[in-house]
Protein backbone atom coordinates (compact mmCIF):
# COMPACT_ATOMS: atom_id res chain seq x y z
CA UNK A 1 0.00 0.00 0.00
CA UNK A 2 1.38 3.40 -0.97
CA UNK A 3 0.92 6.30 1.45
CA UNK A 4 -0.05 9.22 -0.78
CA UNK A 5 -1.15 11.94 1.64
CA UNK A 6 -1.64 12.66 5.34
CA UNK A 7 -4.28 10.44 6.90
CA UNK A 8 -5.56 10.74 10.46
CA UNK A 9 -7.92 8.54 12.50
CA UNK A 10 -9.00 8.44 16.14
CA UNK A 11 -9.75 10.98 18.84
CA UNK A 12 -8.18 12.38 22.01
CA UNK A 13 -10.87 10.76 24.16
CA UNK A 14 -9.99 8.28 26.87
CA UNK A 15 -9.49 4.71 25.56
CA UNK A 16 -8.77 6.01 22.05
CA UNK A 17 -5.62 6.80 20.08
CA UNK A 18 -4.95 9.29 17.29
CA UNK A 19 -2.85 7.86 14.49
CA UNK A 20 -1.44 10.22 11.88
CA UNK A 21 0.30 8.75 8.84
CA UNK A 22 2.28 10.77 6.31
CA UNK A 23 4.17 9.94 3.12
CA UNK A 24 7.90 9.27 3.38
CA UNK A 25 10.30 9.18 0.45
CA UNK A 26 12.77 6.70 1.85
CA UNK A 27 12.28 3.10 2.91
CA UNK A 28 11.15 2.37 6.47
CA UNK A 29 8.41 3.29 8.93
CA UNK A 30 9.41 6.05 11.34
CA UNK A 31 7.18 5.98 14.41
CA UNK A 32 6.71 8.60 17.10
CA UNK A 33 4.49 7.55 19.99
CA UNK A 34 3.16 9.48 22.96
CA UNK A 35 1.21 7.66 25.65
CA UNK A 36 0.17 8.13 29.25
CA UNK A 37 1.01 4.46 29.74
CA UNK A 38 4.27 4.55 27.76
CA UNK A 39 6.23 2.77 30.45
CA UNK A 40 3.84 -0.21 30.67
CA UNK A 41 2.41 -0.51 27.15
CA UNK A 42 4.55 1.64 24.83
CA UNK A 43 6.30 -1.33 23.22
CA UNK A 44 3.05 -3.21 22.75
CA UNK A 45 1.31 -0.23 21.10
CA UNK A 46 4.27 0.24 18.76
CA UNK A 47 4.23 -3.48 17.92
CA UNK A 48 0.52 -3.35 17.00
CA UNK A 49 0.98 -0.27 14.79
CA UNK A 50 4.00 -1.75 13.00
CA UNK A 51 2.37 -5.16 12.51
CA UNK A 52 -0.84 -3.57 11.17
CA UNK A 53 1.13 -1.50 8.66
CA UNK A 54 3.24 -4.50 7.69
CA UNK A 55 0.09 -6.53 6.93
CA UNK A 56 -1.05 -3.71 4.63
CA UNK A 57 2.33 -3.67 2.89
CA UNK A 58 3.18 -0.15 4.04
CA UNK A 59 6.96 0.17 3.95
CA UNK A 60 7.43 3.95 3.78
CA UNK A 61 5.65 6.21 6.24
CA UNK A 62 5.96 8.67 9.07
CA UNK A 63 3.61 7.69 11.89
CA UNK A 64 2.72 9.97 14.76
CA UNK A 65 0.48 8.46 17.45
CA UNK A 66 -0.98 9.91 20.64
CA UNK A 67 -2.43 7.20 22.85
CA UNK A 68 -5.08 7.72 25.51
CA UNK A 69 -5.19 4.19 26.87
CA UNK A 70 -6.47 2.34 23.77
CA UNK A 71 -6.82 -1.43 23.66
CA UNK A 72 -4.84 -3.32 21.01
CA UNK A 73 -7.94 -3.70 18.83
CA UNK A 74 -8.49 0.08 18.92
CA UNK A 75 -4.84 0.75 18.04
CA UNK A 76 -5.13 -1.63 15.07
CA UNK A 77 -8.50 -0.16 13.95
CA UNK A 78 -7.23 3.44 14.05
CA UNK A 79 -4.02 2.47 12.22
CA UNK A 80 -6.04 0.73 9.51
CA UNK A 81 -8.39 3.71 9.11
CA UNK A 82 -5.50 6.19 8.95
CA UNK A 83 -3.56 4.03 6.46
CA UNK A 84 -6.50 3.55 4.07
CA UNK A 85 -7.24 7.27 4.24
CA UNK A 86 -3.57 8.03 3.53
CA UNK A 87 -3.58 5.66 0.59
CA UNK A 88 -6.91 7.06 -0.67
CA UNK A 89 -8.09 3.49 -0.93
CA UNK A 90 -11.34 1.70 -0.16
CA UNK A 91 -10.15 -1.75 -1.23
CA UNK A 92 -10.63 -3.11 2.26
CA UNK A 93 -9.62 -6.67 3.04
CA UNK A 94 -11.72 -8.38 5.69
CA UNK A 95 -10.71 -11.71 7.12
CA UNK A 96 -13.16 -14.04 8.81
CA UNK A 97 -13.46 -13.21 12.46
CA UNK A 98 -15.35 -15.17 15.02
CA UNK A 99 -17.28 -13.02 17.45
CA UNK A 100 -19.44 -16.12 17.88
CA UNK B 1 -30.54 -4.18 23.91
CA UNK B 2 -27.92 -1.55 24.71
CA UNK B 3 -27.07 0.86 21.89
CA UNK B 4 -23.33 1.53 21.66
CA UNK B 5 -21.94 4.16 19.25
CA UNK B 6 -19.64 2.36 16.83
CA UNK B 7 -16.91 5.00 16.90
CA UNK B 8 -16.50 5.16 20.67
CA UNK B 9 -13.73 2.78 21.85
CA UNK B 10 -14.40 3.32 25.57
CA UNK B 11 -18.06 2.40 25.29
CA UNK B 12 -17.28 -0.55 23.02
CA UNK B 13 -14.77 -1.82 25.59
CA UNK B 14 -17.18 -1.50 28.54
CA UNK B 15 -20.43 -2.47 26.83
CA UNK B 16 -20.60 -5.94 28.38
CA UNK B 17 -20.37 -4.88 32.01
CA UNK B 18 -23.78 -3.26 32.39
CA UNK B 19 -25.94 -6.39 32.32
CA UNK B 20 -27.92 -5.90 29.10
CA UNK B 21 -29.11 -9.06 27.34
CA UNK B 22 -27.72 -7.86 24.05
CA UNK B 23 -25.36 -5.20 22.76
CA UNK B 24 -25.97 -3.31 19.53
CA UNK B 25 -22.92 -1.67 17.99
CA UNK B 26 -24.10 1.17 15.82
CA UNK B 27 -22.58 2.11 12.49
CA UNK B 28 -25.56 4.25 11.50
CA UNK B 29 -27.02 7.35 13.14
CA UNK B 30 -24.52 7.70 15.99
CA UNK B 31 -21.58 7.85 13.58
CA UNK B 32 -20.70 11.03 11.64
CA UNK B 33 -20.63 10.58 7.89
CA UNK B 34 -16.88 11.37 7.83
CA UNK B 35 -16.17 8.60 10.38
CA UNK B 36 -18.07 5.69 8.83
CA UNK B 37 -14.88 3.93 7.72
CA UNK B 38 -13.21 4.37 11.12
CA UNK B 39 -16.27 3.06 13.00
CA UNK B 40 -16.46 0.03 10.70
CA UNK B 41 -12.80 -0.83 11.44
CA UNK B 42 -13.36 -0.31 15.16
CA UNK B 43 -16.46 -2.50 15.44
CA UNK B 44 -14.93 -5.18 13.20
CA UNK B 45 -11.73 -5.26 15.31
CA UNK B 46 -13.69 -5.30 18.58
CA UNK B 47 -15.92 -8.15 17.43
CA UNK B 48 -13.02 -10.23 16.22
CA UNK B 49 -10.80 -9.54 19.24
CA UNK B 50 -12.80 -8.89 22.41
CA UNK B 51 -14.92 -11.47 24.19
CA UNK B 52 -18.41 -10.51 25.29
CA UNK B 53 -19.39 -13.83 26.88
CA UNK B 54 -22.93 -14.97 26.19
CA UNK B 55 -24.24 -11.55 25.23
CA UNK B 56 -26.19 -11.40 22.03
CA UNK B 57 -24.12 -9.24 19.67
CA UNK B 58 -25.90 -7.07 17.14
CA UNK B 59 -24.53 -4.57 14.62
CA UNK B 60 -26.70 -1.88 13.08
CA UNK B 61 -25.46 -1.24 9.56
CA UNK B 62 -26.26 1.71 7.33
CA UNK B 63 -29.18 1.11 4.98
CA UNK B 64 -28.29 -0.26 1.58
CA UNK B 65 -29.56 2.80 -0.32
CA UNK B 66 -27.06 5.02 1.56
CA UNK B 67 -24.21 3.47 -0.42
CA UNK B 68 -22.57 2.37 2.85
CA UNK B 69 -24.64 -0.68 3.73
CA UNK B 70 -22.93 -3.24 1.50
CA UNK B 71 -19.47 -2.04 2.63
CA UNK B 72 -20.64 -2.48 6.23
CA UNK B 73 -21.86 -5.99 5.46
CA UNK B 74 -18.55 -6.97 3.82
CA UNK B 75 -16.83 -6.35 7.16
CA UNK B 76 -19.50 -7.23 9.68
CA UNK B 77 -20.75 -10.53 8.23
CA UNK B 78 -17.14 -11.76 8.37
CA UNK B 79 -16.84 -10.65 12.00
CA UNK B 80 -19.81 -12.94 12.71
CA UNK B 81 -22.00 -11.23 15.28
CA UNK B 82 -25.30 -12.95 16.11
CA UNK B 83 -27.49 -10.46 14.33
CA UNK B 84 -27.29 -7.68 11.75
CA UNK B 85 -29.84 -4.95 12.26
CA UNK B 86 -31.14 -3.31 9.12
CA UNK B 87 -32.36 0.26 9.68
CA UNK B 88 -35.11 2.10 7.82
CA UNK B 89 -36.90 -1.01 6.57
CA UNK B 90 -39.84 0.10 4.44
CA UNK B 91 -40.77 -3.15 2.73
CA UNK B 92 -40.03 -6.87 2.41
CA UNK B 93 -37.82 -5.96 -0.56
CA UNK B 94 -35.37 -4.16 1.75
CA UNK B 95 -35.03 -7.30 3.88
CA UNK B 96 -34.65 -9.57 0.85
CA UNK B 97 -31.98 -7.35 -0.74
CA UNK B 98 -30.00 -7.25 2.51
CA UNK B 99 -30.35 -11.00 2.94
CA UNK B 100 -29.07 -11.55 -0.61
CA UNK B 101 -25.90 -9.58 0.18
CA UNK B 102 -25.41 -11.41 3.50
CA UNK B 103 -25.78 -14.76 1.76
CA UNK B 104 -23.29 -13.80 -0.96
CA UNK B 105 -20.72 -12.75 1.64
CA UNK B 106 -21.31 -15.89 3.75
CA UNK B 107 -20.62 -18.02 0.64
CA UNK B 108 -17.49 -16.03 -0.28
CA UNK B 109 -16.19 -16.22 3.30
CA UNK B 110 -17.00 -19.89 3.81
CA UNK B 111 -19.42 -19.10 6.64
CA UNK B 112 -22.40 -21.50 6.82
CA UNK B 113 -25.23 -19.93 4.82
CA UNK B 114 -27.94 -18.77 7.19
CA UNK B 115 -25.68 -18.37 10.23
CA UNK B 116 -26.08 -14.61 10.35
CA UNK B 117 -29.34 -13.52 11.93
CA UNK B 118 -31.21 -10.40 10.95
CA UNK B 119 -33.39 -7.85 12.63
CA UNK B 120 -35.36 -5.19 10.77
CA UNK B 121 -36.07 -1.76 12.23
CA UNK B 122 -39.22 -0.10 10.99
CA UNK B 123 -38.95 3.66 11.02
CA UNK B 124 -41.55 5.09 8.62
CA UNK B 125 -45.31 5.20 8.09
CA UNK B 126 -44.87 3.02 5.02
CA UNK B 127 -42.76 0.53 6.96
CA UNK B 128 -45.38 0.28 9.70
CA UNK B 129 -48.09 -0.44 7.14
CA UNK B 130 -45.84 -3.14 5.66
CA UNK B 131 -44.91 -4.62 9.06
CA UNK B 132 -46.50 -7.98 8.34
CA UNK B 133 -44.73 -8.57 5.02
CA UNK B 134 -41.46 -7.38 6.57
CA UNK B 135 -41.82 -9.80 9.50
CA UNK B 136 -42.36 -12.70 7.10
CA UNK B 137 -39.66 -11.64 4.58
CA UNK B 138 -36.79 -13.85 5.76
CA UNK B 139 -36.17 -16.88 7.91
CA UNK B 140 -33.11 -15.09 9.25
CA UNK B 141 -35.24 -12.49 11.01
CA UNK B 142 -35.21 -12.96 14.75
CA UNK B 143 -37.28 -9.86 15.31
CA UNK B 144 -38.57 -6.51 14.14
CA UNK B 145 -38.11 -3.26 15.97
CA UNK B 146 -39.68 0.16 16.06
CA UNK B 147 -37.41 3.13 15.39
CA UNK B 148 -39.50 5.97 16.75
CA UNK B 149 -37.46 9.08 16.03
CA UNK B 150 -37.62 8.78 12.24
CA UNK B 151 -41.17 7.44 12.46
CA UNK B 152 -42.58 10.47 14.30
CA UNK B 153 -40.75 12.75 11.89
CA UNK B 154 -42.46 10.90 9.05
CA UNK B 155 -45.81 11.39 10.80
CA UNK B 156 -44.98 15.10 11.21
CA UNK B 157 -45.42 14.92 14.94
CA UNK B 158 -43.15 14.66 17.96
CA UNK B 159 -42.70 12.15 20.78
CA UNK B 160 -44.69 12.59 23.96
CA UNK B 161 -44.13 11.04 27.41
CA UNK B 162 -47.36 9.03 26.98
CA UNK B 163 -46.39 7.75 23.53
CA UNK B 164 -49.86 8.24 22.04
CA UNK B 165 -48.26 8.97 18.64
CA UNK B 166 -46.68 5.47 18.65
CA UNK B 167 -49.77 3.44 19.55
CA UNK B 168 -50.60 2.38 16.01
CA UNK B 169 -47.00 1.56 15.07
CA UNK B 170 -46.45 -0.43 18.26
CA UNK B 171 -49.70 -2.32 17.73
CA UNK B 172 -48.83 -3.13 14.12
CA UNK B 173 -45.26 -4.18 14.90
CA UNK B 174 -46.07 -6.38 17.88
CA UNK B 175 -48.89 -8.08 15.96
CA UNK B 176 -46.79 -8.63 12.85
CA UNK B 177 -43.93 -10.06 14.91
CA UNK B 178 -46.14 -12.45 16.82
CA UNK B 179 -47.89 -13.56 13.64
CA UNK B 180 -44.47 -14.42 12.18
CA UNK B 181 -43.29 -16.05 15.41
CA UNK B 182 -40.43 -13.60 15.94
CA UNK B 183 -39.61 -11.00 18.58
CA UNK B 184 -40.93 -7.46 18.81
CA UNK B 185 -38.50 -4.91 20.16
CA UNK B 186 -39.55 -1.46 21.28
CA UNK B 187 -37.83 1.82 20.55
CA UNK B 188 -35.50 3.80 22.80
CA UNK B 189 -36.69 6.21 25.49
CA UNK B 190 -34.52 9.25 24.94
CA UNK B 191 -35.09 11.19 28.18
CA UNK B 192 -32.57 9.31 30.32
CA UNK B 193 -33.24 11.53 33.34
CA UNK B 194 -36.92 10.61 33.48
CA UNK B 195 -36.82 7.18 35.10
CA UNK B 196 -40.50 7.21 36.03
CA UNK B 197 -41.48 7.93 32.42
CA UNK B 198 -39.14 5.18 31.24
CA UNK B 199 -40.63 2.62 33.65
CA UNK B 200 -44.18 3.62 32.65
CA UNK B 201 -43.32 3.14 28.99
CA UNK B 202 -41.53 -0.18 29.63
CA UNK B 203 -44.52 -1.45 31.63
CA UNK B 204 -46.89 -0.47 28.83
CA UNK B 205 -44.91 -2.09 26.01
CA UNK B 206 -44.45 -5.29 28.01
CA UNK B 207 -48.21 -5.39 28.51
CA UNK B 208 -48.65 -4.88 24.75
CA UNK B 209 -46.59 -7.99 24.08
CA UNK B 210 -43.15 -6.61 23.24
CA UNK B 211 -40.24 -8.92 24.07
CA UNK B 212 -37.78 -6.20 24.94
CA UNK B 213 -36.70 -2.62 24.52
CA UNK B 214 -33.67 -0.79 23.23
CA UNK B 215 -31.82 1.40 25.69
CA UNK B 216 -29.35 4.20 25.07
CA UNK B 217 -27.98 4.52 28.59
CA UNK B 218 -26.77 1.73 30.91
CA UNK B 219 -28.83 3.35 33.69
CA UNK B 220 -31.98 2.15 31.95
CA UNK B 221 -31.02 -1.54 32.04
CA UNK B 222 -31.82 -2.35 35.68
CA UNK B 223 -35.29 -0.71 35.68
CA UNK B 224 -36.08 -2.42 32.36
CA UNK B 225 -35.11 -5.83 33.72
CA UNK B 226 -37.19 -5.15 36.81
CA UNK B 227 -40.22 -4.59 34.59
CA UNK B 228 -39.60 -7.68 32.45
CA UNK B 229 -38.57 -10.10 35.22
CA UNK B 230 -41.64 -12.00 36.49
CA UNK B 231 -42.68 -11.22 40.09
CA UNK B 232 -42.48 -13.90 42.78
CA UNK B 233 -46.30 -13.86 43.06
CA UNK B 234 -46.70 -14.56 39.33
CA UNK B 235 -44.05 -17.27 39.49
CA UNK B 236 -45.84 -19.01 42.35
CA UNK B 237 -49.03 -19.04 40.30
CA UNK B 238 -47.15 -20.38 37.27
CA UNK B 239 -45.52 -23.13 39.32
CA UNK B 240 -48.92 -24.09 40.78
CA UNK B 241 -50.32 -24.36 37.24
CA UNK B 242 -47.45 -26.58 36.12
CA UNK B 243 -47.77 -28.73 39.27
CA UNK B 244 -51.49 -29.19 38.62
CA UNK B 245 -50.75 -30.25 35.05
CA UNK B 246 -48.11 -32.73 36.21
CA UNK B 247 -50.52 -34.13 38.78
CA UNK B 248 -53.28 -34.53 36.20
CA UNK B 249 -50.86 -36.27 33.83
CA UNK B 250 -49.79 -38.63 36.63
CA UNK B 251 -53.45 -39.48 37.22
CA UNK B 252 -53.81 -40.15 33.52
CA UNK B 253 -56.36 -37.36 33.31
CA UNK B 254 -56.42 -34.91 30.43
CA UNK B 255 -58.15 -32.28 32.54
CA UNK B 256 -56.30 -30.28 35.15
CA UNK B 257 -57.77 -27.81 37.59
CA UNK B 258 -56.45 -25.35 40.15
CA UNK B 259 -58.56 -24.04 43.02
CA UNK B 260 -61.66 -25.39 41.35
CA UNK B 261 -60.97 -23.75 37.98
CA UNK B 262 -60.12 -25.73 34.86
CA UNK B 263 -56.68 -24.94 33.42
CA UNK B 264 -56.88 -24.47 29.69
CA UNK B 265 -54.05 -24.43 27.14
CA UNK B 266 -53.34 -20.66 26.99
CA UNK B 267 -52.96 -20.60 30.80
CA UNK B 268 -50.36 -23.37 30.56
CA UNK B 269 -48.55 -21.59 27.72
CA UNK B 270 -48.39 -18.35 29.73
CA UNK B 271 -47.15 -20.20 32.82
CA UNK B 272 -44.43 -21.91 30.77
CA UNK B 273 -43.37 -18.61 29.18
CA UNK B 274 -43.20 -16.93 32.58
CA UNK B 275 -41.04 -19.69 34.05
CA UNK B 276 -38.76 -19.55 31.00
CA UNK B 277 -38.38 -15.78 31.43
CA UNK B 278 -37.53 -16.22 35.12
CA UNK B 279 -34.99 -18.89 34.25
CA UNK B 280 -33.37 -16.64 31.67
CA UNK B 281 -33.26 -13.72 34.11
CA UNK B 282 -31.60 -16.01 36.67
CA UNK B 283 -29.01 -17.20 34.14
CA UNK B 284 -28.14 -13.62 33.23
CA UNK B 285 -27.70 -12.63 36.88
CA UNK B 286 -25.47 -15.59 37.67
CA UNK B 287 -23.37 -14.95 34.55
CA UNK B 288 -22.88 -11.30 35.48
CA UNK B 289 -21.76 -12.16 39.02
Amino acid sequence: MEIKKTGVAGTMESSDIIVRIEPKETEGVELKLESAVMQQYGRQIEKVIRETLEELGVTRAYVDAVDKGALDCTVAARTLAAAYRSAESTDYVWKNGGAK
Amino acid sequence: MLFVPGNNPGMIRDAHIYGSDSIMFDLEDSVAITEKDAARFLVYKALTTLRYGKKELVVRINDLSSGLGVADLEAIVRAQPDVIRLPKTDSAKDVIECEREIERIEREAGIPVGKTGMMAAIESANGVLNAREIAFASKRLIGIALGAEDYVTDLKTTRSPEGIELMFARGMIVNAAKAAGIMALDTVYSDVNNEEGFINEATMIKKMGFDGKSVINPRQIAPLHAVFTPSEKDLMKARAVMDAIAEANARGSGVASLKGKMIDKPVVARAQYLLEMAERAKTMTVEEI
